[in-house]
């Protein structure tokens, strides 16, 4: 019984990384790239360290997964928040359809709104 | 090497595996054609996570947990590393 709960977790877990990866190649800008990147790959190694702990039971391996997956999703955060800002700084073009830009009135950009 | 795993489950891993690899290209293509270099950054981020994605499976077909050990400290190199770049990049639009 619970190796179909581990192989479930384990699928799982890799098809959203392959999203992840998927919207990394097809998004239209930096940001929805970016969106991608980060909040999909952290889920899926989460689910995947989950199938494994179902798969082989043992206390070490139970707080080594917790402290993984407690510092990925402190860190992804964080670090997708400073590479975006540096991408805005960067004058990155944003994608033509974006309707909400709310660091304009801080930061002045050159050149907005183009794809 | 533990070998003993029920069919079902060795499915599943070898489709993973094939998951994760279609994945890693679809990355590899971002970084080769990325516009812009926090493009890049972002796909190397990305690289990282499916190598930890790799590792998880490979100790999953083994049995060999210690190979999480290996897994935290790429969490950690991983996340030092987009920080540094992002410092650098933006300490380069100031100057």
């Amino acid at each position: 019984m619970s190796e179909i709960f581990a192989a479930l977790f384990l699928f799982a877990g890799s098809f959203f990384m392959f999203l992840a990866g998927l919207g990394t190649l097809r998004f239209p800008d930096l940001f929805s790239r970016m969106h991608a990147a980060t909040k999909a790959a952290s889920f899926g190694i989460g689910l995947m360290l989950t199938g494994l702990v179902i798969l082989y039971f043992s206390w070490y391996l139970l707080i080594m997964s917790a402290l993984i997956i407690f510092f990925i999703f402190i860190t992804a955060p964080v670090a997708a928040h400073m590479l975006g800002r540096a991408g805005y700084l960067l004058q990155v073009p944003l994608y033509e359809k974006t309707i909400a830009d709310e660091m304009a009135d801080v930061f002045e950009r050159s050149s907005s709104h183009e794809s | 090497m533990t070998t003993n795993l029920s069919p079902l489950l060795q499915v599943a891993i070898y489709a993973s595996f094939a998951l994760l690899f279609l994945g890693l290209f679809a990355t590899f293509l971002r970084l080769l054609k990325g516009p812009s270099l926090p493009d890049r950054v972002v796909a190397i981020d990305l690289f990282t996570m499916f190598v930890m994605g790799i590792i998880i499976l490979y100790s999953a077909i083994t049995g060999l947990t210690i190979y999480m050990n290996a897994v935290f400290v790429l969490a950690f190199i991983a996340f030092m590393g987009t920080v540094a770049f992002a410092r650098y990049l933006e300490k380069g639009t100031e100057s």
